[in-house]
């Protein structure tokens, strides 16, 4: 089990603007008024989309029995992050105290059944509670065995999804990154004026396989991806984060400690950055230009949106129409309350409001930016706040996680689904046709008006009875 | 007899169970105006909510005592007495029900005497129902957790007959009925639609089919179940005509109840296939002194013809199974009814009900058990979880989908099964997919073969 003094440090994250508040690590959970998932929960979202890994849960049925297999992260060969394991620990095993020697097990049985490049074990809270040494087992497995074993030790009751984040990339940055250099290029690849860079991606899961809108743009404009953590990835690929001349931090400050440590110990520099929105993605290829700072690659960067930015506007027209002056509610965490808007507002939509309930300082100055100095910022995100703004701003449409989805179905309100489990990729421009395709299609379903429809015989009655009810107050009028 | 075959891996892989706590909330999501709270990390909530959501479709009420470190370590009775008191007072619930988790169990948790303190504490929340499960997940499957739930349900809210009251046939038309989780929110509508055929009115313990089978309400939001057994009904029980048990998981559930309420009761194991529901008709008929009403003749008749028609693709059709005891159990009578045989049996965990297998032996195992048996015995149909479609694909065979969680097809979580309606159309689909299913297609496939290529890219 970690210490407290361990999380008190991954808690303190310098690089991140929630650090100075009270908000810091994220508050304490209520019993019985609590939602979202654990540091677990967390920890297995950041890695589990490296796709060659074995990835074993330690620790009783409940932790992977219902979460395995179940995310929208895509992967372009091996399949094995979709095979679930678990050392599925009985009472036995605990009382005992023979969980360890049970995980041990556990790890030769993956690796002589599936022979994977390296084997990530995802310590949890019983076996942290009973005081398994998951550390030396890991130790004395890659020995034994000759292959790493990557200890990722993070007990649901650590806290919070958000610290689980952390933890993932503290155990990729310490026993993962810098333990190979990658592979030479292929020779003739670069040419004079046209030499190619090496850059990494930070906390860009390839949901619904998005990032392979952007991926073939950076191809062109000549930046190798070393690693993107994780979507996508291979175990060889995280071992050489280090050599790459700059990291970006997709869309999140979840695992902002991954790219504030490479920077101290490698000196990468690393910016901030999403692929959501025509002027983000725009946005985001220009600062790789001016980070690597390499005129012709300045020059192809700047062709190449030119071109993009044209291509996909003119695809766009059409369903501009169709969706301008529609009114959104916003209702997603941190860095997507910005960079979201802007590709609502590429789109001619009217953003009412958003939610900031994990967003920074930092990211509520840029949503006043986009938006105006009097807008709406959310903080309160239980389902009644959300419908009473549905309301109050006459929103068309809920933009939020899958969370809320049912927040919105059951009260009638059209909803687009932004988050982790989503089945369309939205990211770059390719992206926002997928985007103005899933808005168009719900907004303007023929379902809403029939699905708000009370049956005809109730109407009729209602309607009867209010006639009736005129009447009576008619009558009572001529009689007084 | 089935030689139950242990789990000998140290890893599993694949799983096909689902824990115990999951059970317990499924139990008593079944109850109107209920809210679950897992006493646990807050994970565990999170996850359970995540697998009923992708399953059901619904909005899933579900609480977490949320266990820190400090908890972890220094004992959770506060977040315990807390949580109740929170959700009692913010969502004015009927029940509450407080499931441990195996992080719980393992620090030492006493949760009846949790319960007993926060009604000491707070008696302004008397009229709220609060029970208190142990559902470790290190042991079970979600249908003992189930199970463990609707027998404390009834130990702790069901009045005794001599203290309440209560009589047997004093309602002269109500039958209790307890139902295992295998049957669907459909299989609950069917069964009500049938009992009331025989003019009894059903009392369901739990009724999932009102909570969480997609309607819409007035109401815009809930924090509680918008449906389901109401809580005072269990005040009734002991006035029914009698109890009706579905599923030997509930039979110990089924026997306190009878000696609760001395309330003549009926045992079926299952309601798949014809004579599971000749059983039960006959039995609704001598409960309700009817003639069995003509329309469920003509239903029955409508099963034997599908029987006749099917039994071309089904008979001698090598049938691999994965299911929770129950299940497992039923499915294996249905189609070894129809003349298939059950070459591979993998239960989620243990229970009495599968010795009386009539099958070689039932292996408790996971989903990587039933791929590798499937291929050793070459099996030409799967019937399992959604999870188990990934199987059958690597296997080259087609699938059934049956038990939990279903989320790779939309309203599969309610079909009905059950019934001679039931069995009938669940018969045709079985014969449709069996069709398909070309029989030399296991000859591409080994367990060798299996273990590299498609992952080891």
């Amino acid at each position: 089990m970690k210490s407290s003094k361990d999380i008190a440090q991954l808690l303190d994250e310098p690089a991140c603007e929630h650090n100075k508040k009270e908000k810091s690590g994220c508050a304490k959970p209520k019993p019985g008024a609590t939602a979202g998932g654990c540091a677990f929960d967390g920890a297995q979202i950041a890695l589990l989309p490296i796709a060659d890994v074995a990835h074993i849960v330690h620790g009783p049925i409940a932790c992977a029995g219902s979460s395995w297999d179940n995310r929208g992260t895509r992967s372009s060969g091996s399949q094995l992050y979709r095979i679930g394991m678990t050392t599925d620990l009985t009472e036995q095993d605990i009382v005992m105290g023979r969980s360890e020697k049970r995980l041990f097990h556990a790890i030769k049985q993956a690796i002589d059944t599936y022979a994977p490049p390296a084997v990530f074990i995802y310590n949890t809270c019983v076996p942290a509670l009973v005081g398994d040494d998951i550390d030396a087992i890991c130790k004395t497995s890659a020995e034994r065995w000759g292959i790493p074993v990557v200890p990722i030790d993070a007990a649901g009751f650590y806290g919070t999804k958000n610290l689980g984040n952390r933890i993932a990339g503290d155990a990729m940055v310490n026993h993962v990154v810098g333990t190979r250099e990658p592979d030479p290029l292929p020779p003739g690849l670069e040419q004079p004026g046209f030499r190619i860079h090496d850059v990494n991606l930070v906390g860009e899961y390839n949901i619904a396989g998005e990032f392979w809108h952007v991926l073939p743009l950076l191809d062109e404009m000549g930046l190798r991806v070393l690693c993107t953590l994780s979507g996508d990835a291979r175990f060889r690929e995280v071992q050489t984060m280090h050599k790459a001349e700059v990291n970006m931090m997709v869309c999140s400050k979840a695992m902002v400690n991954v790219a504030r440590k490479l920077n101290k110990a490698y000196g990468t520099p690393w910016f901030e950055g999403s692929f959501y929105g025509i002027t983000d993605t725009s946005q985001a290829l220009r600062d790789f230009a001016r980070v690597i700072n390499d005129p012709e690659l300045t020059q192809r960067t700047e062709a190449i949106i030119a071109r993009e930015e044209a291509r996909i506007q003119a695809a766009l027209a059409p369903w501009k129409t169709r969706l301008k002056g529609k009114r959104v509610l916003l209702f997603t965490g941190g860095v997507k309350s910005w960079s979201v808007i802007s590709a609502l507002q590429d789109l001619g939509m009217v953003v009412v409001a958003t939610g900031t309930k994990k967003s920074t300082e930092e990211d509520k100055a840029r949503i006043r930016e986009l938006m105006g100095e009097d807008t709406l910022m959310i903080e309160d995100g239980s389902p009644r706040a959300l419908l009473k703004v549905v309301r109050d701003y006459k929103a068309d449409i809920l933009i939020a996680g899958g969370r809320n989805m049912y927040t919105a179905l059951k009260a009638k309100i059209p909803f687009l689904d932004i988050n982790q489990e989503r089945e369309f990729g939205y990211a770059g421009y390719q992206g926002m046709l997928e985007l103005v395709r899933q808005l168009a299609l719900t907004l303007e379903s023929p379902v809403w008006n029939a699905v708000r429809q009370p049956p005809p015989w109730k109407q009729f009655a209602a309607e009867s009875l209010t006639v009736n009810h005129d009447e009576m107050i008619a009558q009572v009028a001529n009689h007084g | 007899m089935a030689e139950i075959i242990k789990r000998q891996k140290a890893l599993s892989v694949n799983p096909l169970k689902a824990s115990q706590p999951m059970g317990g909330a499924l139990a008593c999501l079944g109850f109107d105006r209920a809210v679950p709270m897992l006493h646990g990390s807050q994970g565990c909530t999170a996850f359970a909510k995540v697998f009923f959501v992708r399953h059901f479709r619904e909005p899933i009420p579900l609480q977490s005592t949320a266990m820190d470190q400090a908890s972890s370590v220094m004992g959770a009775d506060e977040n315990v007495i807390e949580g109740i008191r929170v959700i009692a007072e913010k969502s004015n619930p009927a029940l509450i029900a407080v499931l441990t988790t195996g992080l719980a169990e393992t620090q030492g948790c006493d949760v009846q005497r949790n319960l007993r303190e926060f009604r000491e504490r707070y008696p302004q929340f008397n009229h709220v129902a609060v029970i208190a499960v142990n559902t470790p997940d290190f042991s079970g499957c979600v249908e003992t957790g189930y199970a463990a739930t609707v027998y404390e349900l009834i130990r702790s809210l069901v009045p005794d007959a001599s203290q309440a009251g209560t009589l047997p046939g004093t309602r002269q038309r109500q039958v209790n009925v307890l139902v295992s989780p295998m049957l669907t929110p459909g299989d609950l509508e069917a069964l009500k639609e049938l009992i009331e055929r025989f003019n009894l009115r059903p009392v369901l313990i739990p009724d999932l089919s009102e909570s969480l089978d997609g309607s819409l309400t007035e109401d815009e939001f809930s924090p509680v179940t918008i449906g389901g057994t109401l809580i005072s009904e269990l005040q009734t029980l002991g006035d029914a005509k009698a109890t009706l048990v579905i599923g030997a998981s509930l039979q110990k559930s089924g026997e306190l109840l009878q000696q609760k309420t001395g309330v003549k009761t009926y045992y079926f194991p299952h309601l798949y296939g014809l004579q599971a529901n000749d059983a039960l008709v006959m039995a609704l008929s001598e409960v309700s002194e009817m003639p069995v009403p003509a329309t469920i003749e003509r239903q029955r008749s409508q099963l034997q013809d599908a029987m006749l028609d099917t039994h071309f693709m089904l008979g001698q059709l090598r049938v691999a199974l994965a299911a929770d005891p129950d299940q497992l159990n039923a499915l294996t009578d249905l189609l070894q009814g129809m003349g298939a045989e059950v070459v591979v049996a993998v239960s989620a965990a243990p229970a009495a009900v599968l010795a009386g297998m009539s099958v070689e032996s039932v292996k408790i195992g996971d989903l990587e058990d039933l791929e590798l048996l499937a291929a050793e015995r070459r099996a030409q149909l799967v019937v399992g979880n959604s999870h188990a479609v990934a199987c059958a694909e690597r296997l080259g065979v087609p699938v059934l989908r049956a038990g939990f969680p279903l989320y790779d097809v939309i309203g599969a979580y309610q079909k009905t099964w059950i019934g001679y309606r039931g069995t009938r159309r669940r018969s045709c689909r079985g014969a449709a997919r069996a069709r398909y299913s070309a029989p030399i297609r296991w000859r591409r496939y080994s367990a060798a073969k299996m273990r590299r290529p498609s992952w080891s890219i």
